[in-house]
């Protein structure tokens, strides 16, 4: 049971990680941006990959008629999710050391599991919706305004994962090291479940 | 007199037998491109990098370009001494102050001999010096900016030849006058020359950490012409060797007044003597005028002050301080190989190359043995110093440099070659015809202790028939050559801007991370920055206006300005707001008595403009910087000098 508690803990405790390390990288890369603009995705902001990255992203937007990439305070999303993820840790890390002085049974672990999952995807959701309104709801007085063949208006969203043609740009969106290490976590996290419930067992 | 007239018969037919050797249409044939796959070893494919940089000076165009090796491509010239309209240098109102001078503001100088500076005797890459030999000054060029950082003239010196060359540790950039002249000024007749002229000998340190130069003292020397310079390396390090001509102190006809005397002297100046002699309070200090020009890059302006004293080290009162070694027929180049013991005396009058040695020199000064002494210096014997002659190896040698391989390189301008030998042995291995009439050559660190015996560069001062012909006057040209091997190969052949005196190069992996990208716009401290549009604005003062005006892709702000006046002088201080590589914003004004300015990112610039008539005048960004680029442009109204129109300027009406 001390085995699989372990796991739970530092399972859980990964996901402090990401008040370090990015969730998400976008790269944009074009003829004229060889060495790709970039910019990574915290859960408290968005950082650029150099030190002007955004400010270039931006400027370069504005044609299009895109908005700002948005400051922590311009997203409530900035605000609560560090709490989420702070709050979750610290419930991992209680359940793991309830477990370790067996005071709760491990199935707890895969219920933290499933509760992380859910609130993951939910992340993720609200994610695309920023995506896909980023990329969509654009100033009518815009620069230049595409269309495609058949007379729609372009949409410039970069992808959720992989990558997408923008325009002259290639987009690239990705995971990264705060996603990887977190994905790790949970994998503890199961292992510890299926340790805890072996042991719990006998 | 007898003798001399030999010697020249056998000269001049020597020079028949070698030109017939050299004869350029048969060795072209038989070293074609297809031949030597010589066209694969300078080919750099697109978007590869070349191996080195390469900066030559630009003579009589006062700037510095910045080619690739082996390719041959040009990717820059660097305004130096003189004004440069691509970049505003010397026209706008912050550059203009780095061509002043104690004449005045001098918008040109004649370019020589770029150096790099050296740390343990091999290039770092720090920064690039070069001299400017008509009004004498030396040049710092910054090698993260790629512009000149810092300009320092040098009185007391007329034609600034025997320069820009550094020490192992770049403690001094030296700078020798070529022209004697009379010190300090005054109004005398030129026949008095002899003795009343003299020769000053700089020495300009430099600070490690900022690369700040001050004139830290002058060695007054005869009144002789000093030609070349090369610091001593290695064991001579604490040395530094000048080549005189005209030691008969010639004041007319030099061609022949100065071409008498069977051999002129190689000054050595021991300026670690010079240090202690200065420590000791033997240095007078003496009263003159000289300007001092840096660039401020946090300003983004460069400020002038006018010094008025250097210190002076007499050699003819100093015991120990300079020595002659005597060097056959008006040398002119002053070369020391990379271990610092042989330094050559390119005698360009004369049939043979002599090499003098460092250990030789030191034991002669030890023994005494002096063949007399002039203005109180003493003379060494010159078979006491003498290391050895490479004999008849051809006609006109100029200037030597070395491989890592203990062989040497000369130029012959008038046998229009170059030709290899053995340092020791003193034997010739290879010669190989330039076209034409070679001057300077260079080998990547060739001036250090560490030379890459890979490539050599001739430049040559003749071009005729090699380029499609452009008329009357023509470009100069550099040959590269592989010298690799035992025999050099001609690889490329390509014309440079105005007359490149030297050349250096570096390898490209030492300076090319380093290259700035764009200035932090933050951290500008001009005093007329505008950080961001909202900060643009108008501020007339009396007949003054000075315009605070930001660029971004793809519009100035303000781009509309009414209220300017006739008889105004209309300041215009254009801030890049851009923080991206590469993305330069231009900018000119209809009827400006001046250039464009081309503002690279987060840096202001200024330019003036005084209206002559009323009307409305464009202006427009002159780089074509975005898809929008021809939208960047703007308005400005003028009315007459008694109008009531009030000052008021906008971006889009608000």
């Amino acid at each position: 049971m001390k085995k699989a508690s372990v796991l739970m803990i530092i399972g859980s405790g990964l996901l402090f990680s990401l008040f370090f390390f990015p969730l998400w990288n976008i790269e944009l890369g074009a003829p004229q941006y060889p060495v790709p603009l970039g910019m990574n995705i915290y859960i408290d902001g968005i950082k650029g990959v150099k030190e002007f990255d955004i400010q270039n992203i931006d400027g370069l937007n504005h044609y299009i008629g895109m908005k700002t990439i948005p400051k922590p305070e311009e997203m409530w999303e900035f605000t609560v999710f560090p709490i989420v993820i702070g709050l979750m840790a610290t419930l991992g890390i209680a359940i793991g050391l309830g477990a370790f002085f067996e005071k709760i049974k491990p199935v707890f672990f895969l219920y933290w599991l499933l509760l992380m999952g859910t609130l993951g995807v939910l992340g993720m959701y609200d994610f695309n919706l920023w995506l896909l309104d980023y990329g969509r709801n654009l100033d009518p007085h815009a620069i230049m305004k595409m269309v495609d063949l058949n007379g729609n208006p372009l949409t410039y969203e970069p992808p959720l994962f992989g990558h997408r043609k923008i325009l002259n740009f290639d987009a690239y969106s990705y995971p990264h090291i705060g996603a990887y290490l977190m994905a790790l976590g949970m994998v503890f996290v199961f292992a510890a479940y299926l340790v805890g419930i072996k042991q719990y067992k006998k | 007199m007898k003798k001399r007239f030999n010697l020249l018969a056998v000269c001049s037919l020597a020079g028949i037998f070698m030109a017939g050797c050299n004869n350029p249409s048969s060795s072209n044939k038989q070293s074609g491109a297809m031949a030597t796959n010589a066209a694969e070893r300078v080919y750099v494919a697109p978007g590869e990098y070349d191996e080195y940089y390469g900066f030559f000076s630009g003579g009589f165009s006062g700037q510095l370009s910045v080619y690739g090796l082996p390719s041959g491509r040009l990717f820059k010239v660097i305004p130096v001494f003189s004004q440069d309209p691509e970049k505003a240098y010397g026209y706008s109102e912050e550059t203009k102050p780095m061509l002043m001078t104690s004449h005045g503001f001098i918008p040109w100088d004649d370019a020589h001999h770029p150096d790099i500076s050296q740390t343990d005797g091999e290039l770092d890459g720090r920064w690039i010096f070069i001299n400017g030999n008509n009004t004498p000054r030396i040049a710092r060029i910054d090698l993260e900016d790629f512009s000149t950082a810092e300009i320092i003239e040098i009185p007391n010196s007329a034609g600034n030849h025997s320069s820009s060359f550094v020490t192992e540790n770049t403690e001094y950039v030296v700078a020798g006058t070529r022209f004697s002249v009379p010190v300090p000024q005054r109004d005398i007749s030129i026949k008095e020359y002899k003795g009343n002229f003299k020769g000053t000998l700089s020495f300009i340190s430099v600070d490690q950490k900022t690369g700040d130069m001050n004139l830290s003292f002058q060695i007054m020397m005869p009144g002789f012409n000093y030609d070349l310079a090369h610091p001593g390396r290695g064991k001579s390090h604490g040395w530094f060797f000048f080549t005189t001509y005209n030691t008969e102190e010639a004041h007319s006809l030099l061609e022949v007044n100065a071409s008498q005397n069977d051999k002129d002297f190689i000054a050595a100046v021991n300026w670690k003597k010079a240090e202690e002699y200065i420590k000791a309070g033997k240095g007078k200090k003496m009263p003159t005028k000289y300007a001092h020009n840096k660039f401020d890059n946090s300003t983004h302006t460069a400020t002038s002050t006018m010094k008025e004293e250097v210190l002076i080290l007499d050699a003819s009162e100093l015991p120990g301080l300079v020595y002659l070694l005597p060097t056959p027929k008006s040398p002119h180049g002053c070369d020391v190989d990379p271990s610092g013991e042989y330094i050559v005396g390119n005698g360009k009058l004369s049939a043979n190359l002599t090499v003098h040695s460092f250990d030789k020199m030191l034991k002669a000064i030890e023994s005494k043995q002096f063949d007399g002494e002039s203005y109180g210096i003493p003379i060494l014997k010159f078979e006491d110093v003498l290391a050895g002659v490479v004999e008849q190896p051809g006609l006109g040698p100029l200037h030597t440099e070395f491989d890592d391989q203990g062989n040497a390189y000369t130029t012959f301008f008038i046998s229009s070659e170059v030709v290899k030998w053995k340092l020791g042995s003193w034997e010739v291995i290879d010669r190989k015809p330039t076209y034409y009439s070679v001057g300077h050559l260079m080998i990547p660190g060739g001036n250090s202790r560490k030379p890459d015996g890979k490539y050599l560069v001739a430049m040559n001062k003749i071009t005729k028939d090699r380029y499609l012909p452009v008329g009357p006057d023509l470009n100069h040209s550099a040959q590269l050559y592989d010298i690799s091997g035992d025999k050099m190969e001609l690889l490329l052949d390509f014309p440079t801007i105005g007359e490149p005196h030297y050349a250096a190069a570096i390898k490209a992996d030492k300076i090319m991370h380093k290259s700035r990208e764009i200035y932090k716009l933050d951290e500008n401290k001009h005093k007329y920055v505008t950080k961001s549009p909202a900060d643009a604005k108008v501020v007339r003062n009396g007949k003054e206006v000075h315009v605070y005006m930001t660029m971004i892709r793809s519009h100035f702000t303000p781009d509309n300005i009414e209220g300017i006046k006739v008889g105004d002088k209309v300041y215009f201080h254009v801030t890049n707001l851009e923080q991206d590589f590469d993305v330069p914003h231009g900018i000119s004004m209809l009827g400006a008595n001046t250039t464009e300015l081309l503002v690279t990112p987060g840096k202001t610039e200024t330019f003036v403009w005084e209206p002559k008539e009323v009307g409305v005048w464009p202006f427009y960004c002159t780089d074509f910087c975005s898809a929008l680029h021809q939208e960047m442009q703007g308005y400005v109204r003028v009315s007459l000098a008694d109008s009531n129109i009030e000052l008021s300027w906008s971006l889009d009406d608000e």
